[in-house]
């Protein structure tokens, strides 16, 4: 066994050796190594998620035309360390009517939704944490963990305007689940399976972003939703002006929410590449080691990442209102019928080579986003008439 | 390992306590809530039968699956008969919906 | 006691354990997140017996849609923002005694059968659970119907649903 080609493997067999030759029995060193291995995954994400502070800030102040933080440490990366000083040092304090046992409890929950995320993400051919034969599900699973962790911390706050903001956010996020179930089942299709290792190993000739363009921008348009970030951020900005369902968290507590946020981000733009962009597939690059494969993964799903802040910081907020009406009327009966239309196609081309293959599912896609254009440009030319008929009766009605 | 009886007491003890739930909790969302229980009894039956009988028929699994979908849409017609009566009576007391009586 | 044991005995008390704080406890908010843990629980056992795709879909259903439904109809059915006063009947020393009655009728029942205390059999390693299952809900001569008929019974709920807690005061449930 190689430690460049199997490093998981190789550290929990001597791990195993040295716990077993102190005498421990072989089911208990088994349970501490899977416990370190945990505790370890866990620990390079939050590390991680300190990096990522840094980056959005960098980021949105490059798309502000601005430079961003630049005094604490080369380029402000020490900024993020600061940021943390300041948020263990504010004073912690818990409204007078809160329910202490679940306002403590809810950004736990709401990280531990992160966390739990990172469980079923292949890093490498070998490096995962468990292989789910449902993990498309699982994703569902812990984003719901994610929205009753939102209930728990307006309703705990004792406050009317958080409960407001999260009963809108919530409405979204489980509006928005439906399409984002039917368009994860898409990679489904295509590889014949729900596990993420096996979708990904299904892109190794082909990434599913070529065989199927509109589910990513589906895919892309329901996870910004999900994550309650722009523009679909009315619960930061809109409820009153106040922060939504954290109005009432203070010090780190609030830090724990805006963390999670942030890793949560990241984690969807890492989905997106697990199941559109080929995971950790590179044209090969990923058979010089596992490593090679884990910095690959993560570069993409830092560009995933990238993406959604690009779309953050540059389009406007959108009404709530308008946001439900554009997932029920719009978004679930695309995804539904994208669904349908990509399982009648694969099956009607799996014995074709390759190349018609690719060619038929784009065109599909296509032909689909060429529909749906036509509709909706016919739908907004009946509109404007309607308007502009409205508004030559009114004026004839001046005169 | 674990014999089959364990699930059984475990899903019979679930159903007992629903029981108890629907029929001494005055608040009706809160009978609604030991209907969940008994029905998650039910289900936790259906799913062990499955495994510790032939795990290639897929009947335990169907139903339990069917289970999940009767139980949301009870729960839901359910809740929804419950807030319209509290926006006519302003009461969600059980004793307190005594219109038929006489 | 292997450790597979200690740990159903383990979840078995924390379902059994929440199930009694959901029917006693006052605050219809802390009995709606009891519940929870109690369907958490319940999914870890889904998870013990192989049923992978159950235990999923037992988060996502029970946890993401009808847990957070009944929060929301909790909060939209109190006069205040605290609750009061005795949550259980005048008759619940009877109704103690009628579940221990149900619970002692079917222990008696069951263990009157002869499989009451088999193991299981092994699960077979390569054995795609989830696509079987997928197969047998929509072959026609499996359970297609069943199906259909639930996703029919669906519909209707949610048609109904959406009637009756229609509110045609307030507009904006018409956009």
């Amino acid at each position: 066994m190689n430690f460049w080609f199997d490093p998981v493997n190789f550290i929990a067999h001597w791990l195993t050796g040295l716990l077993v030759g102190w005498g421990a029995a072989n089911w208990l060193a088994s349970l501490i190594i899977q416990l370190i291995g945990v505790v370890v995954l866990i620990s390079l994400m939050m590390v991680f998620d300190i990096f990522l502070v840094w980056v959005e800030r960098k980021v949105v102040a490059r798309f502000q035309d601005r430079l961003g933080p630049n005094r604490v440490g080369p380029f402000g990366i020490f900024q993020p360390f600061a940021d943390i000083i300041k948020l263990i040092i504010k004073e912690d304090i818990t409204p007078d009517g809160a329910d202490k046992v679940v306002y403590n409890l809810a950004p736990i929950l709401s990280l531990m939704s992160v966390l739990l995320l990172w469980a079923i993400i292949p890093l490498a051919p070998v490096i995962f944490g468990v292989d789910l034969n449902v993990g498309a599900l699982y994703i569902i699973a812990a984003g719901s963990i994610g929205t009753l962790s939102i209930i728990m911390a307006a309703w705990s706050s004792n406050n009317k305007y958080a409960l407001i903001g999260a009963f809108r956010q919530v409405a979204v996020l489980v509006s928005f689940e439906i399409p984002m179930i039917a368009t994860m089942l898409i990679p489904t299709i295509l590889a014949g399976s729900m596990g993420m290792n096996e979708i990904v190993q299904g892109q190794q000739t082909v990434w599913y972003v070529v065989l199927a363009p509109l589910a990513a921008m589906i895919f892309m348009i329901a996870a910004i939703a999900e994550l309650g970030r722009s523009p679909f951020d009315l619960n930061e900005a809109e409820s009153e002006i106040v922060a939504g369902f954290h109005i009432e968290y203070t010090g780190m507590k609030f830090g724990l929410f805006y963390a999670g946020e942030l890793l949560h981000a990241f984690t969807f733009g890492g989905f997106w590449a697990i199941l559109f962009l080929g995971g950790y597939h590179f044209f090969g690059l990923e058979n010089l080691g596992p490593l090679v494969a884990v910095v690959i993964l993560l570069a993409k799903a830092m560009f995933g990442y990238w993406v959604i802040m690009w779309i953050r910081y540059t389009v406007l907020r959108i009404r709530i209102d308008q946001m439900l009406a554009f997932n029920w009327k719009f978004l679930t009966p695309v995804a539904f019928v994208l669904l349908m239309l990509t399982a009648l196609m694969n099956t009607l081309l799996r014995g074709t080579p390759s190349g018609i293959y690719i060619l038929g599912m784009f065109l599909t896609n296509v032909l689909l986003g060429w529909i749906i254009v036509e509709i909706l440009r016919a739908y907004s030319r009946s509109e404007r008439q309607k308007t502009e008929s409205i508004a030559s009766i009114t004026a004839a009605a001046h005169h | 390992m674990i014999p089959l009886s364990w699930y059984l007491i475990l899903s019979a003890a679930l159903f007992s306590i629903g029981l108890f739930g629907v029929l001494s909790r005055k608040n009706a969302v809160a009978i609604l809530l030991g209907i969940e229980l008994m029905l998650n009894a039910v289900n936790i039956n259906l799913v062990s039968f499955w495994r510790y009988g032939d795990v290639s028929l897929m009947a335990g699994q169907v139903f339990a699956i069917i289970v999940f979908a009767v139980a949301a849409s009870e729960v839901a017609v359910g809740l929804a008969l419950v807030i319209s009566v509290y926006r006519r009576r302003n009461t969600v007391i059980a004793d307190d919906l005594d219109l038929m009586k006489w | 006691m292997t450790a597979m044991q200690i740990f159903f005995l383990i979840v078995g008390l924390v379902i059994l354990g929440s199930a009694v704080m959901v029917v006693t406890t006052g605050n219809l908010i802390h009995a709606a997140l009891w519940l929870i843990v109690t369907l958490f629980g319940v999914a870890v056992l889904y998870a013990i017996l192989n049923a992978s795709f159950l235990a999923v879909v037992q988060v996502v259903v029970y946890i993401g849609a009808i847990a957070i439904l009944f929060i929301f109809a909790v909060m939209l059915t109190r006069k205040e923002m605290r609750d009061r006063g005795p949550q259980l009947n005048d008759a619940w020393w009877l109704n103690a005694i009628i579940a221990l009655l149900t619970f002692g009728g079917l222990f008696w029942m069951l263990q009157s059968w002869n499989g009451f205390s088999k193991t299981a059999a092994d699960f077979p390693s390569s054995y795609d659970a989830v696509g079987q299952l997928g197969k047998a809900l929509i072959s026609p001569d499996a359970f297609v119907l069943p199906f259909e008929v639930a996703s029919v019974l669906l519909l209707a709920a949610l048609v109904g649903a959406v009637y009756l807690a229609f509110n045609p005061r307030s507009g904006d449930s018409r956009k």
